[in-house]
């Protein structure tokens, strides 16, 4: 595409980032209208920790106008089934006035989108909404004014309606944004906040618009990085040790010379077999053999517990107030409990995949990962060459929920692809994916209360162990507190045998579990309903809110002691949303199996971009968090998984399906919050406080088992 | 034992020769090119895989060349007709049945089946139907109401 056309830089004098990339890249695309940024227009949260103070030379743009009006949105965020692809178009057709059919965006290319922290901790909308909003406000009154210009009118008298800026007495007076846009790149350095549109004036956003990957998704037509087919590509199966940490003794790799298409691939720790086909590679590498050192280890599912709390590190203050001392003073009743969590596996649909492929200097690699600017640093590191020689692009992704911030299987992939020449493709096995996940890891939680006669909680203390902080900080209004974490879910050396990372709202998912079940212990000791109990030392006016709508639209009756009814209620704030539900639940004494019957849930997340995408979201977290609940545990030997494969890691399955039903509180005065994770932080401990009331018995574990529900069972009888 | 294969696979004839032990998912995704079926787990758990031979619902990471010879495979690809969406497929976009996508080709060809062996199912007839399709994204509600409001619109209709 080289037309000849006139060069207008209209852009901040003298940039001295400007450089010979971005120069190609404005190029690359034809002609247009482009809005850059600069990094001070980022949150502190989001903005790339750079070394010097001189202006990023690596390009970034938030939208492009072609010239046949279509617009192009950039975001480094990646769609994993969160309906970024679609909100985040919302904003930017909203705030262009364009129609939303027009708009499409470009997700997770190192080459062409803005860099990007990584989509997880449910920031999209948060983080990255509001600078693509104010990217996209300033083009528009930039096209305003390019407007007046073309039409010899002041630009108070001009209107746009879809794309079409017009003379609001006079609309045959008219130009489009295309047609503004054409015969010219423009820059427009993003420095100052131009006015984005009043929620008042809102067209798009806060309503449900059909999904923009829907087509794509029903046909099979979408795209994971497991479907890019490249010419010359290989397929390749990696030897793996029996047990992180295992040594490999011996190898003989004899066995792969029966299929001529075979290559075995060497390069110190990385063994692998290459083949044309992927069934090739698979049965090729089952014919090699290899003998490995499997170190000893004492550490299980029942002796990682005292081994993780000997271990922990000191805590650290998440929130505090008061005098504890004071507190305890004023306490008639006094509480404890201790809660665990286990470690469970993300178990995405879609396992870890990547396809590298050599061009030229450069190494391009499609990987499912939430994070592809750090998959780009990290290829770069593996290979030893320059960041800007790696080109990430991350195709629909196949099911994240923080497991896919980790991207071993990109650097797989780059260095095999290097080592061969070709293009490699590394989709892990299921067994593979279990093995190498970096697991929720396994927690602890303390807590300690007491009340005085009112029922007001005089003081609390709670500490975490290995959860993370995340879900830790005091909600409730009590006078005299003290909140610790030990150790971050990333673990410290020697804690965890093998990885752990973050699973979907990580330490919140464990930590409100303990936290709301202690809330519900103390209501049960005192003769206290479990939501006026809350409500007694509850001060936040969104908490209160959610809880008063959820009890509501539940028909929560008041109660002074159990049911018998299995009616169980959390609360929490998360990720700057405040979020209830309630839950029935029946319990099969007998067999110890939990049936979850009906969930209400209420959340309010400030402004709703997409109502249906949120709704998705909603029932999406309370349905995987029936698993984390009930069944989900990894098993293991030190170093060994023994939950390899869907067989024996239970998640949920249609039959489990409860009535669901979501509120979205109406909050236009709030900025939008977070979305992907709330949900799911208050299902364990519903059900929890639901089988509580049902039966009598209280669970301190998670999963909450049938065996473990037969023990409770059996304890509370006793 | 490599031979010439034949069987018709979304309503056209194909022939193949190649070694027909070879599993049919990975035969359709890399010699066919035809990526819409999915891998998730290998051992018949999760359903991703699943394609509808001669009318029932098949785990096609089980099922090898040899046991589809001669039969009637419909993929994910196949369900489109002259660009009309199947009626399942927009029941899923309507409903919004989906979140990552992946799980979804599956879950619509186990559907498929379900819906020709009952095309007025209850919802228990569902659930029980579509058990043994994992979905870790939770579409699980959606899913239904998508296959409850396809069964109404397909009702009496024959595809």
């Amino acid at each position: 595409m080289n037309q000849k056309r006139s060069e207008e830089k209209e852009t901040v004098p003298d940039d001295p980032g400007f450089s010979l990339s971005r120069r190609r890249f404005l190029q690359g695309l034809g002609g247009g209208l482009f809005v850059l940024f600069s990094y001070n227009v980022l949150p502190a949260q989001e903005r790339r920790p750079t070394d010097t103070q001189a202006l990023p030379s690596d390009f970034n743009a938030f939208l492009r106008i072609a010239p046949d009006g279509k617009v192009t949105g950039f975001t480094g965020k990646i769609e994993m089934g969160q309906g970024v692809v679609t909100s985040l178009a919302q904003i930017l057709a909203e705030e262009l006035d364009v129609p939303l059919t027009s708009v499409d965006m470009i997700l997770g290319d190192t080459d062409l989108c803005p860099w990007d922290m990584g989509t997880f901790g449910s920031r999209s909308i948060r983080f990255f909404g509001p600078p693509l909003r104010e990217a996209a406000a300033e083009a528009r009154a930039l096209l305003i004014q390019l407007a007046a210009e073309y039409l010899g009118l002041g630009p108070e008298r001009l209107i746009v309606r879809n794309g079409l800026v017009q003379d609001r007495d006079n609309p045959n007076k008219q130009v489009t944004y295309g047609r503004l846009a054409q015969g010219k790149i423009i820059e427009r350095r993003l420095t100052s906040k131009p006015s984005p549109k009043p929620i008042s004036q809102y067209r798009l956003i806060g309503k449900s618009s059909l999904r923009k990957d829907g087509v794509l998704k029903v046909t099979g037509k979408a795209r994971y990085a497991g479907d890019v087919p490249l010419p010359n590509m290989l397929y390749a199966s990696i030897l793996r040790p029996p047990a992180h940490g295992a040594k490999l003794k011996s190898l003989d790799p004899s066995g792969i010379e029966k299929d001529r298409e075979a290559k075995l691939i060497r390069e110190g720790d990385l063994i692998a077999v290459l083949h044309p086909y992927p069934d090739g590679a698979e049965k090729a590498l089952s014919g090699i053999k290899a003998e490995w050192d499997v170190p000893q280890s004492d550490l299980d599912p029942k002796t990682i517990y005292p081994h993780l709390l000997r271990v922990a590190p000191e805590g650290q203050v998440v929130t505090k107030g008061g005098d504890l001392g004071e507190g305890e003073k004023q306490a008639k009743s006094i509480f404890e409990g201790t809660y665990y969590d286990h470690y469970m596996a993300h178990a995405p649909m879609e396992t870890h995949t990547a396809m590298a492929k050599p061009e030229g200097d450069r190494m391009v690699v499609w990987v499912s990962t939430q994070r592809p600017f750090g998959a780009k640093d990290e290829i770069a590191r593996a290979l030893s060459i320059p960041s800007e020689k790696v080109r990430v692009i991350t195709p629909f992704v196949g099911g994240g929920f923080g497991g896919k911030t980790a991207n071993r299987q990109a650097v797989e992939a780059a260095r095999l692809s290097k080592l061969i020449g070709r293009p490699v493709q590394v989709a892990w096995s299921r067994r593979e994916e279990f093995f190498y996940d970096t697991f929720r890891p396994a927690a602890i939680a303390k807590v300690g209360s007491g009340t005085d006669r009112e029922g007001q909680i005089t003081y609390w203390t709670f500490d975490a162990y290995f959860s993370g902080p995340r879900g830790v900080e005091q909600l409730y209004a009590i006078p005299h507190h003290r909140e610790l974490f030990h150790g971050h879910y990333t673990g410290i050396p020697g804690a965890h045998p093998f990885s752990t990372g973050a699973w979907r709202a990580p330490g919140a998912n464990f930590n409100v579990f303990a936290r709301e079940c202690h809330m519900d212990t103390m209501a049960a000791k005192l003769g206290w309903d479990p939501v006026e109990f809350r409500l007694k030392n509850l001060a936040r006016k969104r908490s209160r809110r959610v809880l008063l709508t959820v009890a509501e639209k539940f028909g929560w009756k008041k109660r002074t002691k159990i049911s018998g009814r299995g009616f169980g209620v959390a609360l929490a704030e998360d990720a700057g949303a405040y979020v209830a539900g309630i839950g029935e639940v029946e319990v099969d004494r007998a067999s110890g199996r939990v049936q979850v019957k009906r969930i209400v849930y209420v959340q309010d997340m400030g402004v709703v971009i997409n109502p249906a995408g949120a709704t998705t979201q909603m029932e999406g977290g309370l349905t995987m968090g029936l698993g984390q609940a009930l069944t989900e545990e990894v098993r293991f030997k030190g170093g060994q998984i023994l939950d390899l494969n869907f067989d024996t890691y239970e998640i949920p399955r249609f039959s489990w399906l409860p009535e669901i039903e979501t509120v979205l509180i109406d909050n236009p005065d709030l900025s939008p919050q977070g979305g992907g994770e709330p949900s799911i932080v208050v299902v364990a401990a519903l059900i929890g406080n639901a089988v509580f009331d049902a039966t009598g018995a209280r669970l301190y574990e998670l999963p909450m088992t049938r065996e473990r529900v037969q023990e409770a069972l059996a304890r509370s009888r006793a | 034992m490599i031979r010439p294969v034949q069987f018709r696979l979304n309503r056209k004839k194909v022939r193949l020769e190649t070694d027909d032990e070879r599993i049919l998912l990975w035969v359709l995704r890399s010699d066919l090119a035809l990526t819409g079926t999915k891998y998730g787990c290998g051992e018949a758990h999760c359903g991703a895989c699943t394609v509808v031979v001669d009318g029932k619902a098949v785990r096609s990471c089980q099922t090898s060349l040899k046991e589809i010879a001669g039969k009637e495979v419909l993929t994910i690809e196949g369900l489109e007709r002259n660009g009309h969406l199947h009626p399942l497929q927009k029941a899923f976009l309507e409903h919004e049945a989906f979140q990552c996508g992946f799980c979804t080709p599956g879950m619509i060809m186990n559907a498929y089946a379900l819906l020709m062996k009952r095309p007025s199912p209850s919802k228990t007839d569902i659930l029980k139907g579509m058990e043994d399709n994992l979905c870790r994204c939770g579409s699980h509600l959606r899913i239904v109401k998508a296959i409850q409001a396809a069964a109404k619109e397909m009702k009496g209709v024959r595809r």
